[in-house]
C-alpha cells in the first residue's frame, strides 16, 4: 500500500473487484483515540481480549489524559489506547501504530506529535469535521491536515457519526463500538467472540445497553466489509495450555483472592483504586470484605489490626497514599505484624502524574519509615506475575511475619495480557485463625537466635496475652530502652530478610552469561527491554539482561553475574541526573533507584538509563539507550 | 460469644462450657509506672472491676492504644494488648473487631490522641459504630512529652508551647462526638468519681455499638488545678440521671443535683453537652438501634474448595 500525501483523507472506497488486499503479518500495532469520555479506552481494551480470547498475543496501554474533561478537540484531550497483537506473546507496547482510528484530527495530532504512529500508518478518521458547520473547526482540519502530510501516513475518512446515527441517537456514546466493529473487520475477528466479550464488559449495566452496543459493533463491522481495501492478517497459533486474559489489576486482585486474604482495606488513589473496585464486585462472594477507610493512614491501620486479630490483610494504593502509611509501615515492622502492600506506582513527586506510568516508589518502599525497618519489596513483571507475587506476598508475610510490598505500576495496572490459567491450590486459602493455646514460657518474640523467626501469638490464644508495642522491646513484648534489647531487636527484624535471600535462586540472564553490557530492570519494562536486548543482539552488539523480581532482599548471586560483563546498568522508568549536564559530575550524579541499591549492595560501578516519560519505554528508546551505554561509547 | 454468622466457627475459642473464673488480680499486668495521682490509675482500676464482673476471657480481651501517658494502659493488664502509633488506635481497633468479632475491644485515648492528631478517625469511628469501648482519658494537656498544649486545654492555660496561655477555647469531645451521624453513645464521667466511673464503663461495655466515654481528669504535673472546684464542691457537678444511662445510689447524697435526662433525646443530649453552665457525668446519648458497621460487613464462611470453585467460575469470563 502507498502512503497517501494529499493533504484531505481519502474517501473511502468499495472494494476493488478481487476483494480487499490482505497483509499478513508476525504482529501488528493498533490505536485508537478520541477526546476524553467517547470510549476509546473501552473499544481498545474489548479488541485486545478479543484477540486473546483468539490465540493472538496481546498486550494493551491506555493513553490516559490527566483531567476527567479536558476540553474537547484538542491535543491535550486525546484519550486512548494502544493495542499490539501478535502471533507470539507480545510483551510490551512496541515503537508505532500501524493502524489508527481516531475520533478527531487534534487527538491525532497529539499522537502523531509523540511520533507514535508509524511512517506508513494506516489512519481511519471520522470525517464531519472536515466539512462542519464551525469555519474554525473547517480551518483547524485543514491545518492538521497539512501537518500530518510530513509524513507518508495514508488517511481513509469514515462517517462515523452519520452511520451511528442510524441505530443510537448518542453517537458520542457509540461511536466506540463501531470502531470496536472497523477494526473487528480489519483483522478478521470473530464477530461472536466480539459480542460475548461486549456482553462481559457491560454486566453490570441493563441488558439493551449490551445490545445496542452490539448494534453498534455489527454496523461498524459492516461499513469496513463494504468500504475498504485492506485487511490484516496476524495469523494465530492457539495456544497449548489454557489462557486467560485481564488486566494487571484485576489480576492482582484475583491474586489477593485466591492468596486467602479476606480484608482489602483502601483509601481511593489512581491508579490502583481499579483493584479495589473489581474486589468491591466479587470479594464478598469468598467471604471477604473492602473496606473503604477514612484515609489512607487508617485503611493500613485497619489492615493491620486484621493482621494482628489473625488474618493477613492488605491495602492497596499508590506512591502519595505509601507516603502517608510509613509510620503503620514502621509499627507493622516493629511488632512484626503481616501486612501486604500493594503499591500501584504513578508519577511523582507530590500528586505527580497521577494516571501514568513511573517507577519512582522502590527506594521509599525500602527506606521510607523512620529508623531500621525491613520490609520484602517485589516487584511483578508481567500481568501474569501479578498474580502469582501476590500469593507469594501473602506467605512471606504471614511466615516472616513482616510487610512485603508489592510493586505494579500503571502500565501493568491497566494493560490487558493473556498468560496461562493458574490452578489454585486449596493451601493458599487461609483457615481460621489459630487458637491453639500458648505453652507456658513462650514469649510473643521467642526469636530463633539463628534466623530471627517466632511465632505469631494470635489474640485468643490461651496464655499468649501481651501487648504489642512499636517501643522498642524485648523477647516479652515487655519495652526495653537499654542498648543490647535495641540492637538485638533491630538484628532479628533485620535477619529474617538474610534467611528468604538464602532461599531464592540467583537471576537468570537473558542472553549470554557474559558480555559487554547487562542490561538490569525490574517492573513492567521486562518485556520492552528483552525486545531491545535481541534487536541489539541481532545487531552484534554483545548485549544481555536481567530482570529482578526481589528488590529487597536483593536476588542472591548478583556480584558474580555482573563481573561477566564489561558494563552493568539499569533501565527504569524514574528520574535519574545526565552526566554532561551542568553541574552532573559522576560525584553529584543522582543515580535511577535501582542503580542505587545496586551500587551499594555489589560495589559494581553500575550505570543507569532513566525516563520519565509518563509512559512505558518503547523497545527503540531503550535500544538508544544501550548503544549510548555500550562500553566505549562517545556520550 | 461466637455468632452463628461469623467466619469463626471452629476456630478453637472456649465453649459455654469454659468453668474457669478470673478476680482482677488475674488482669493485672506490669506495675502502672504513671505518677501518684494520675487519673488513669482510677480508671486502670475501674476496668478491671469491670472485667471481673463481667467475667471476662483474658485472651478474648483486647485493649488498643495509641501514644500518650493513657496509651500506656494495655501494658498494665493480662490481655491481648496493642499500644500502637500517636492517633491512630481507632483504625488499628476497627480491623481486629471487623475480622474477629469473637473478641472484646477496648480503645484508651489520651486527649491529644484522640482529639489532635487522631480525630479524623475519631470522627469516622463514631460513624461506623462498630462494637468497642472508646475511652477518652482527658486531662487537658499533652503530659507524657512534658506540658504541650491540647485541643482540650482550657483557655488561657500556660504551657510550654503557649507559654502566654492558650489561644482558643478548647474543644467540646462530647459535642463533637454527638454531632457525628450515627453516634450511639456518650457519655462522661470523671476520675475523682470512682463509682460513677465504674458504672459508666459498665453502660458502655454493655452498650451494643461503639460507646465514648470522656473521662474527665487531672494530670499531677501539668493540670493539676482543673475541675478543682467542681473537685471540691459536689454541687458544681449534675449528675444525668436515668435507668437507660447510668445511675449510682450510693452517690445521690454526695451528688444533690441530679438531673432526669433520658437517653434517647439527642436534642436536648447536645444542649446538655454544651455545659457552658455546669459540669455533666452521665450518659448524653444512647441509641442501640443505630446500624453497626461490623454486622453491616459480617461475612459468612467458604471452606477453600468452594472459594475455588468460585474463583473456576470467575477465571472462566475471562477465558481464551
Amino acid at each position: 500500500m502507498s502512503g497517501s500525501t494529499t493533504t484531505a483523507p481519502r474517501r473511502a472506497r468499495s472494494p476493488k473487484a478481487g476483494g480487499p488486499v490482505v497483509l499478513r503479518v508476525p504482529e501488528h500495532t493498533t490505536e485508537v483515540v478520541s477526546d476524553s469520555g467517547e470510549g476509546a479506552q473501552r473499544c481498545g481494551q474489548i479488541f485486545g481480549m478479543v484477540s486473546a480470547k483468539m490465540g493472538n498475543g496481546a498486550w494493551t496501554v491506555e493513553i490516559i489524559p490527566a483531567e476527567i474533561q479536558p476540553p474537547a478537540r484538542t491535543p491535550g484531550s486525546a484519550s486512548g489506547i494502544r493495542i499490539r497483537i501478535g502471533t507470539r506473546p507480545m510483551t510490551n507496547w512496541g515503537d508505532a501504530a500501524n493502524v489508527v482510528v481516531a475520533f478527531n484530527e487534534q487527538v491525532l495530532l497529539a499522537r502523531h506529535r509523540l511520533d507514535a504512529l508509524a511512517e506508513d500508518a494506516i489512519i481511519l478518521i471520522e470525517d464531519q469535521w472536515e466539512t462542519h458547520d464551525d469555519e474554525d473547526i473547517r480551518k483547524q482540519w485543514a491545518e492538521a491536515m497539512v501537518e500530518l502530510s510530513t509524513r507518508g501516513y495514508r488517511i481513509i475518512g469514515v462517517p462515523m457519526e452519520t452511520q451511528c446515527l442510524t441505530v443510537t441517537d448518542n453517537p458520542r456514546k457509540g461511536k466506540n463500538m463501531f470502531a470496536l466493529g472497523l477494526l473487528c473487520w480489519i483483522y478478521g475477528r470473530d464477530l461472536d467472540v466480539a459480542r460475548e466479550a461486549i456482553r462481559l464488559q457491560f454486566r453490570k449495566k441493563a441488558k439493551e445497553v449490551a445490545e445496542s452496543n452490539i448494534a453498534l459493533l455489527d454496523l461498524g463491522y459492516g461499513w469496513a466489509e463494504a468500504h475498504l481495501d485492506f485487511r490484516v492478517d496476524v495469523p494465530i497459533e492457539k495456544p497449548t495450555e489454557p489462557m486467560v486474559v485481564m488486566n494487571g489489576n484485576q489480576t492482582l486482585a484475583m491474586g489477593a483472592i485466591a492468596s486467602g486474604m479476606e480484608l482489602c482495606a483502601m483509601y481511593p488513589i489512581t491508579p490502583a483504586t481499579s483493584v479495589s473496585h473489581y474486589l468491591g464486585e466479587v470479594f464478598e462472594d469468598f467471604g471477604g470484605i473492602v473496606h473503604q477507610a477514612e484515609d489512607e493512614i487508617a485503611a493500613v491501620g485497619v489492615a493491620i489490626g486484621a493482621g494482628y486479630a489473625g488474618k493477613v490483610a492488605f491495602t492497596v494504593t499508590s506512591g502519595p497514599g505509601l507516603a502517608l502509611k510509613t509510620e503503620f509501615l514502621g509499627l507493622a515492622t516493629m511488632t512484626e505484624v503481616p501486612l501486604v502492600v500493594l503499591d500501584v506506582q504513578r508519577g511523582g513527586p507530590s500528586t505527580g502524574l497521577p494516571t501514568k506510568v513511573e517507577q519512582g516508589d522502590l527506594l521509599s518502599s525500602l527506606f521510607g519509615a523512620p529508623g531500621d525497618a525491613p520490609k520484602v519489596v517485589i516487584a511483578p513483571a508481567t500481568i501474569e506475575e501479578c498474580f502469582h507475587l501476590v500469593i507469594t506476598a501473602r506467605r512471606i508475610a504471614e511466615a516472616l511475619r513482616c510487610v512485603v510490598i508489592v510493586l505494579t505500576d500503571a502500565n501493568l495496572a491497566t494493560g490487558v495480557q493473556p498468560f496461562p490459567r493458574p490452578q489454585f491450590d486449596p493451601r493458599w486459602q487461609s483457615g481460621p485463625p489459630d487458637l491453639r493455646p500458648v505453652a507456658e514460657g513462650v514469649k510473643p518474640y521467642d526469636w530463633d537466635p539463628e534466623t530471627g523467626l517466632s511465632r505469631r501469638f494470635i489474640p485468643g490464644q490461651p496464655g499468649g496475652m501481651h501487648t504489642l508495642t512499636g517501643l522498642s522491646h524485648d523477647e516479652a513484648s515487655k519495652v526495653a530502652y537499654d542498648p543490647e534489647s535495641h540492637e538485638r531487636g533491630c538484628a532479628m527484624r533485620s535477619r529474617k530478610l538474610a534467611v528468604l535471600q538464602q532461599t531464592l535462586k540467583p537471576p537468570e540472564v537473558y542472553g549470554e552469561p557474559e558480555g559487554d553490557l547487562l542490561v538490569v530492570g525490574w517492573g513492567s519494562t521486562k518485556g520492552a527491554i528483552e525486545e531491545a536486548v535481541d534487536r541489539a543482539r541481532a545487531q552484534g552488539l554483545r548485549v544481555s539482561s536481567l530482570h529482578l523480581r526481589f528488590l529487597s532482599p536483593l536476588e542472591p548471586g548478583l556480584a558474580g553475574i555482573f563481573a561477566r560483563f564489561r558494563k552493568v546498568a539499569t533501565v527504569e522508568i524514574n528520574y535519574s541526573d545526565r552526566l554532561g549536564d551542568p553541574y552532573i559530575t559522576k560525584e553529584s550524579r543522582r543515580m535511577g533507584q535501582l542503580a542505587f541499591l545496586l551500587r551499594a549492595a555489589t560495589l559494581v560501578d553500575v550505570d543507569c538509563w532513566t525516563r520519565v516519560p509518563g509512559q512505558p519505554l518503547r523497545p527503540k528508546q531503550i535500544l538508544e539507550g544501550i548503544d549510548a551505554m555500550m562500553p566505549g561509547s562517545q556520550r | 460469644m461466637t455468632q452463628p454468622s461469623c467466619s469463626f466457627l471452629g476456630c478453637g475459642v472456649m465453649d459455654d462450657d469454659d468453668d474457669r473464673s478470673w478476680v482482677m488480680e488475674d488482669y493485672a499486668g506490669g506495675v502502672p509506672k504513671w505518677c501518684p495521682g494520675c487519673g488513669d490509675h482510677a480508671i486502670l482500676t475501674a476496668v478491671e472491676r469491670l472485667l471481673e464482673a463481667e467475667q471476662l476471657p483474658p485472651e478474648r480481651t483486647v485493649f488498643v492504644s495509641g501514644i500518650g501517658c493513657s496509651s500506656r494502659f494495655p501494658h498494665y493488664l493480662t490481655t491481648y494488648g496493642f499500644h500502637g502509633i500517636h492517633g491512630r488506635a481507632l483504625p488499628i481497633a476497627t480491623g481486629v473487631k471487623l475480622r474477629r468479632p469473637d473478641l472484646d475491644v477496648f480503645v484508651v485515648m489520651g486527649d491529644g490522641d484522640c482529639c489532635s492528631i487522631g480525630a479524623g478517625h475519631w470522627i469516622h469511628a463514631v460513624r461506623y459504630n462498630v462494637k468497642m469501648v472508646a475511652l477518652l482519658l482527658d486531662n487537658g494537656i499533652y503530659g507524657l512529652t512534658k506540658n504541650q498544649t491540647s485541643p482540650t486545654t482550657p483557655q488561657g492555660h500556660t504551657s510550654n508551647t503557649q507559654p502566654r496561655g492558650s489561644y482558643l477555647v478548647p474543644l467540646n469531645p462530647l459535642t463533637a462526638t454527638l454531632g457525628v451521624s450515627n453516634a450511639s453513645f456518650v457519655a462522661q464521667t470523671a476520675d475523682w468519681i470512682p463509682a460513677h466511673l465504674y458504672a459508666t464503663v459498665q453502660a458502655a461495655f454493655r452498650h451494643n455499638g461503639f460507646a465514648f466515654v470522656r473521662v474527665l481528669q487531672r494530670c499531677p504535673q501539668y493540670t493539676t488545678d482543673l475541675f478543682e472546684a467542681a473537685v471540691r464542691n459536689p454541687d458544681l457537678v449534675e449528675m444525668l440521671v436515668h435507668p437507660d444511662g447510668v445511675e449510682a445510689p450510693e452517690l445521690d447524697k454526695i451528688f444533690k443535683n441530679r438531673r432526669v435526662h433520658d437517653p434517647k433525646d439527642l436534642d436536648m443530649g447536645r444542649h446538655l453537652a454544651e455545659g457552658f453552665d455546669r459540669l455533666r457525668l452521665g450518659v448524653f446519648f444512647r441509641d442501640e438501634s443505630r446500624q453497626r458497621y461490623d454486622d453491616l460487613r459480617r461475612q459468612p464462611v467458604h471452606t477453600a474448595q468452594e472459594k475455588i470453585a468460585r474463583l473456576n467460575r470467575e477465571f472462566d469470563k475471562y477465558a481464551v
